[in-house]
């Protein structure tokens, strides 16, 4: 199973002309970006990988466009050799949209780098250095049997990374990226290693467990690597060899998986990690065909080695939901029969109340995807499809290659493994909300019921029973404005992403006037929806840098409501003039026409790329304003 | 594996790691005269040949090759 690992299994076997592929990019002016990204999107080896990092740096070199990449600059502050690693890394990011510029100080240059003011790293303007260290280069020693010297070697280690992540705070505006240290392999005394104070595996057993903690409460963000190590084996994950030869952390085996676990995070930073998970049913829910192998027919049993397989599966999906997940389903089947097993199996985990849409029907799937994708209000981008069926993941790839779709073993046993280990649903912070989201989701299909059933949108808005809370930011709502600010593209009228310490620093900015928002209803809360932060670029002018939306919430008029308080607020501190622009994105066309909606002006031409400006006297006529409660947490009346 | 089926497989490997088309493996070839054959890109070379031949070398080994005639050699070796 450990090819799964070293092979990237869930991805598409490389093409056999991969050199020629990479030629043909080179040779087209148009598409570079997405197609460097449908190359990369293939279990690219070692040297694959650094020609595919050679190709994109230089169709950079020649002045190419390269989106929709989007560009993420990281350093890497590593006491051992990454130059392997720097283009696997590019390439790796490459699948995941990433267009990244990698900062690579000199050799073990890791505290110089940190703690200069002006080092090479600090001025890069970096958006995340990731501190790449291994134990074998820190200052640690086997001490077996001396309990104070074991804890002073942790807290040494532990002040060490809190310097470094210090330094470069206090230097520069990047992200820090910790990893974990994996675990050594070989044995002081044999299994007691763990629980005798002092040796090296209790000491890095130590350091890991402090140092998750530090980054945590830091704002920092964590790269497992003992875990990874572990999941891959710790013997196969250290190569002796190597780290003689050139002080390479790990085999040249795991090149590649460290490169998409370092790519997953950043895609995670730059909010592209996927949300939805949408299941086939017969053979990947569960064994067999409903439509003729029956209700008792179908193996979804304990007991049954197949049907346990498939259960995994469902456990699997069940859990995503519970993280936030939305999960949706898309079978060839009649609709009665498919919702057969969810209603009446007594062993089905999956219930339909757990299925926020429900597509079984004759048409072919990518049609299916995309009403799914519509229904939800999500892009297609957003989209996980698993199907045992090769030809269905290959119709899905080659029509919505958006979707991603992972590659699964002839044994069931380890579908959900692998949908796991793929690793799409990857996230940098938890808030408490994404326990609630997948429900949301949900309550709003039942909404759009709700909305048919009433025909008129106002009187649907009037039923919903809506009270809206304003809130400038505070240390509570910090993680999830950073995820919103990080994640929201389509009602997003700048797209500027914030780090939660930088959100964090928005806080005390006198400058700065924020809005965090939330809305309740009748079907529930939905808990914050909308973040919105402007700037006083003089006495008497308030300019929007970011007004962004949960689409769960479009057509609720919520925007004209933040607008009626924005200019309650403006007028209360003396402010005369609202101010914003539009920054069209790929994925932003939904908020081309925010501003003229809110009666806004617009102020001179649209420049070359549709960036648009506006403003708006907060004297003039008030937006017209939907029936909703309003609550004011923390602001003056 | 006779002594050309070897060369032919480190000209494709040598073609593949150093990203250069026009390389050819001759037993006199050294490092010195391959563009970015460097300390780093040997240790990348290496790896790939193991892996293509299904083998491991050993530390002394690789520190005794001075051209690609000795890790041919050595190849063959290790192959009887």
């Amino acid at each position: 199973m450990t090819d799964l690992f070293t092979h990237l299994e869930w991805l598409v076997r490389a093409p056999g002309d991969f050199d020629q592929r990479l030629k043909a990019i080179a040779h087209s002016d148009t598409g570079t970006g997405a197609a460097f990204r449908a190359l990369a999107n293939h279990a690219l080896d070692a040297n694959q990988l650094t020609k595919l990092a050679k190709g994109i740096a230089k169709a950079r070199a020649a002045g190419k466009s390269l989106e929709p990449l989007v560009p993420f600059k990281l350093a890497i502050l590593s006491n051992g050799t990454i130059d392997f690693i720097v283009p696997a890394l590019v390439a790796g990011a490459a699948r995941h949209g990433i267009l990244l510029d990698v900062v690579q100080p000199a050799f073990d240059q890791v505290a110089q780098e940190a703690l200069t003011p002006d080092s090479a790293v600090n001025r890069s303007n970096s958006d995340a250095v990731l501190l790449a260290l291994d134990y074998r280069a820190l200052p640690i020693k086997s001490v077996p049997g001396d309990a104070d010297a074991s804890a002073a070697a942790i807290d040494g280690a532990i002040g060490y990374f809190q310097t470094l992540c210090d330094g470069i705070k206090r230097n520069s505006k990047a992200t820090c990226i910790v990893q974990t240290l994996a675990a050594p392999v070989e044995r002081l005394f044999g299994g007691l290693d763990r629980a005798v104070p002092g040796t090296l595996l209790n000491i890095v057993d130590g350091i890991n467990r402090e140092l998750v903690a530090y980054v945590a409460a830091s704002g920092g963000i964590l790269f497992d690597v003992a875990g990874l190590a572990e999941t891959v084996g710790l013997a196969d994950w250290h190569d002796s060899q190597l780290w003689n030869l050139g002080k390479f952390a790990f085999s040249d085996e795991y090149l590649p998986l460290y490169a998409d676990h370092v790519a997953r995070i950043l895609a995670a930073i730059r909010g592209k990690s996927r949300r939805v998970l949408i299941l086939d049913l017969d053979n990947t829910v569960w064994g067999g065909v409903i439509g003729d192998d029956g209700l008792e027919g179908i193996k979804i049993a304990q007991g049954d080695a197949s049907g346990e397989a498939h259960l995994a599966v469902q456990r699997l999906a069940l859990s995503l939901r519970q993280r936030g997940v939305v999960l949706a389903v898309s079978s060839k089947n009649t609709d009665e029969i498919a919702r057969r097993p969810f209603l009446d199996h007594p062993e089905m985990l999956l219930k339909l109340d757990h299925i926020a849409v429900f597509q079984a029907n004759w048409n072919d799937k990518a049609t299916n995807i995309q009403a799914i994708a519509t229904e939800l209000s999500l892009g297609l981008d957003a989209m996980v499809f698993l199907d045992d069926n090769p030809v269905e993941r290959g119709l899905i790839r080659s029509l919505l290659p958006q979707v991603a779709v992972p590659e699964l073993p002839e044994e069931p046993a380890f579908y959900a493994r692998t949908l796991a280990a793929a690793g799409y649903f990857e996230a940098v912070t938890f808030a408490a909300e994404d326990l609630k989201r997948a429900g949301f989701y949900q309550d709003n299909a039942k909404r759009a019921n709700l909305q048919k059933q009433l025909g008129g949108v106002d009187a649907y808005l009037a039923s919903l029973d809506m009270t809206i809370t304003f809130q400038p930011f505070d240390a509570t709502g910090r993680a999830r404005i950073a995820q919103l600010i990080n994640k929201s593209n389509q009602y997003n009228l700048t797209t500027r992403r914030y780090t939660e310490s930088e959100v964090g620093a928005l806080e005390r900015d006198p400058a700065v006037v924020s809005l965090q928002v939330r809305l309740t209803d009748a079907f529930g809360d939905n808990g914050m929806i909308s973040v919105v932060i402007c700037r006083r670029t003089d006495p008497e002018t308030w300019d929007v840098d970011t007004w962004l939306m949960s689409c769960r919430v479009l057509g609720r008029k919520v925007e004209n409501m933040v607008l009626r308080e924005l200019r309650r607020q403006a007028r209360l501190a003396g402010v005369n003039v609202l101010t914003g622009s539009y920054l069209p994105t790929e994925r932003n066309k939904l908020v081309v026409d925010h501003y003229s909606k809110l009666g806004f002006s617009q102020v001179g031409e649209a420049s070359p790329d549709g960036a648009t400006r506006w403003r708006q006297p907060v004297d003039s006529p008030e937006p017209e304003t939907p029936p909703m409660k309003v609550v004011l947490v923390g602001l003056s009346n | 594996m006779d002594e050309s089926a070897i060369y032919s497989r480190l000209t494709d490997i040598m073609r593949d790691v150093f990203d250069d088309e026009s390389i050819v493996a001759t037993p006199q070839l050294t490092a010195k005269q391959v563009d970015g054959w460097d300390s780093l890109t040997h240790i990348r070379f290496l790896l790939t040949v193991e892996k293509a031949f299904a083998l491991k070398f050993s530390t002394p080994e690789i520190a005794k090759l001075q051209s690609v005639g000795d890790l041919a050699d050595l190849l063959r070796a290790r192959a009887a």
